[in-house]
């Protein structure tokens, strides 16, 4: 299929399964609406629906260059990953990535946080360095031939337990040799306990961190306070700036949350952008629809006109040479993952999985603390095949919404646990995620498209 | 072309060979923690 859309004064066509992204005047615009439309379609019947628009010299020319593209395969080409997808589906996955909750617990009372505060429905706790090795050693041991693993050091606030932090760095850079592995370090904090030796060791350390902060302080404020009600801002944003400056503006992200009550977002993608942040990811909310701040039907339209308003920020921005990073709307056209990677779905309960601070295995970590999806621990391996059977098989071909959409090679299926919480099932489609992500990935496109037509 | 300038030359169809080593970053570890976005994603097999 052709998935075609106008943005920003671009007419554009996206050959689905090729991946192949074209500009297109009125003519082949419209020629290809048209195509998509009527499959009895010739130059003859255009001229003569359309009397007087074109030129039967110019459509037949605009369509001689589409048939060109087509029998080079970069329109209107076929889906052929079906079947070798569904192969690939059957292989045994191999562990290559770990959420490790080295605390349940935060200094922060963030509203929207899917743990609770931190605690994830169950006691304030802090992973023990023991606790934390036996999970390295069972990533090793269940990742194969697999030679990247990742570990990201989440909770909670990981910063609650630095030096378990610290000895877990050093334990798994003392195994990575004799197994023939290379641990990925990452790190997620609100940023209240940062200081300059945190900093240094995790410029040394860690691969990317995150480094949470919703935009302006107003926003930041209303949802990320303390206990007891003051904000976060002040403390945090300086901290940040230094963190990123001292990582050359690179390998980190502020990392942002849109609600219901901010739905004006780019004002806050802005306004990091503004505090000289180049690494830059806000994203909608995951929440239970019931929830006063959850993304509602009726905010779709505002937000898509945000990704609109951003995407032409952006776009401004770049031209004047003081561009940034919207993880969103980075697509890598001639690069990229290979089309597996794409229709595989983020391999959560498979090749994902999240530890808590006493040892138990979950899909992910938005999963932790749903005793429903309690997969086994550490010590005894998985004890509940058949969730992670379920999580396996996910792929866009098992998502009946996603069969048809444009978006599957972007967004490989979406978010498992969005999907859960909105359907009850894994496997089913949140729709206001949907919606979100076919907006971002046609300003993407947009924006990949006025960046070649200068 | 005069009517259509194509952006990219790379097929998604011939990564079919080459793909699926699995050595690739685990898409919602690198950033979001919330969402799945895979376009963005680097290839770590570059033979």
């Amino acid at each position: 299929m052709v998935h075609l859309y106008k943005n920003n004064g671009y007419n554009i066509a996206l050959d689905e399964n090729s991946g192949s992204v074209h500009i297109v005047d009125e003519l082949v615009y419209h020629i290809l609406e048209d195509m998509i439309s009527d499959k009895d379609f010739t130059p003859v019947s255009f001229e003569k629906a359309h009397p007087g628009a074109y030129s039967l010299q110019d459509i037949e020319e605009a369509c001689s260059e589409i048939e060109e593209l087509r029998s080079e395969g970069m329109l209107f080409s076929e889906d052929p990953y079906k079947q070798i997808i569904t192969h690939f589906m059957d292989r045994k996955p191999v562990l290559k990535a770990m959420c490790l909750h080295v605390s349940h617990d935060c200094n922060l009372s963030c509203r929207y946080c899917f743990a609770g505060e931190g605690e994830y429905n169950g006691p304030r706790s802090l992973m023990s360095p023991e606790v934390g090795k036996k999970a390295l050693d069972y990533l090793i041991e269940q990742s194969g031939s697999r030679v990247n693993l990742e570990v990201d050091f989440f909770g909670g606030e990981p910063l609650l337990n630095w030096e378990t932090v610290k000895e877990l760095v050093r334990y798994g850079r003392a195994r990575e040799k004799e197994a023939n592995k290379k641990f990925r370090f990452t790190l997620t904090t609100n940023g209240v306990l940062l200081n300059d030796e945190i900093m240094e060791f995790c410029n040394r350390e860690m691969g990317n961190v995150v480094l949470s902060i919703d935009g302006r302080r107003e926003v930041n404020d209303r949802m990320r306070p303390f206990s007891r009600g003051a904000g976060s801002y002040d403390l945090i944003l300086p901290k940040f700036k230094k963190f990123a400056e001292s990582r050359n503006q690179s390998n980190y992200y502020v990392r942002g949350t849109f609600t219901h009550y901010n739905t004006d977002f780019a004002a806050d993608v802005l306004h990091l952008a503004d505090e000289g942040f180049k690494q830059i990811s806000v994203e909608p909310v995951v929440a239970e629809e019931s929830m006063d701040y959850a993304i509602k039907e009726q905010d779709l339209d505002r937000i898509c006109a945000e990704y609109d308003r951003l995407a032409q920020e952006m776009l401004k921005r770049e031209k004047e040479g003081r561009g940034f990073n919207f993880f969103h709307f980075m697509i890598d056209l001639e690069g990229g993952p290979c089309v597996y990677k794409r229709l595989s779905g983020c391999g959560s309960g498979a090749e994902y999985m999240a530890v808590t601070p006493e040892g138990d295995l979950y899909p992910c970590h938005q999963f932790v603390g749903n005793k429903a999806f309690r997969m086994g621990d550490i010590w005894n391996g998985i004890e509940r095949e058949d969730i992670r059977e379920k999580f396996a098989a996910c792929s866009v071909y098992t998502k009946p919404e996603c069969s048809d959409c444009f978006a599957r090679y972007y967004c490989s299926g979406g978010c498992a646990a969005n999907a859960f919480n909105y359907t009850g099932d894994i496997s089913g489609a949140y729709k206001i995620g949907c919606v979100l992500q076919k907006k971002r990935v046609e300003c993407a496109l947009m924006i990949k498209a006025a960046l070649a037509d200068d | 072309m005069k009517h259509i300038k194509t952006l990219n030359t790379k097929n998604l169809q011939n990564t079919v060979k080459k793909g699926g080593c699995g050595e690739c970053q685990t898409s919602c570890q690198s950033a979001c923690k919330t969402s799945c976005t895979v376009g963005n994603q680097t290839c770590e097999n570059k033979k």
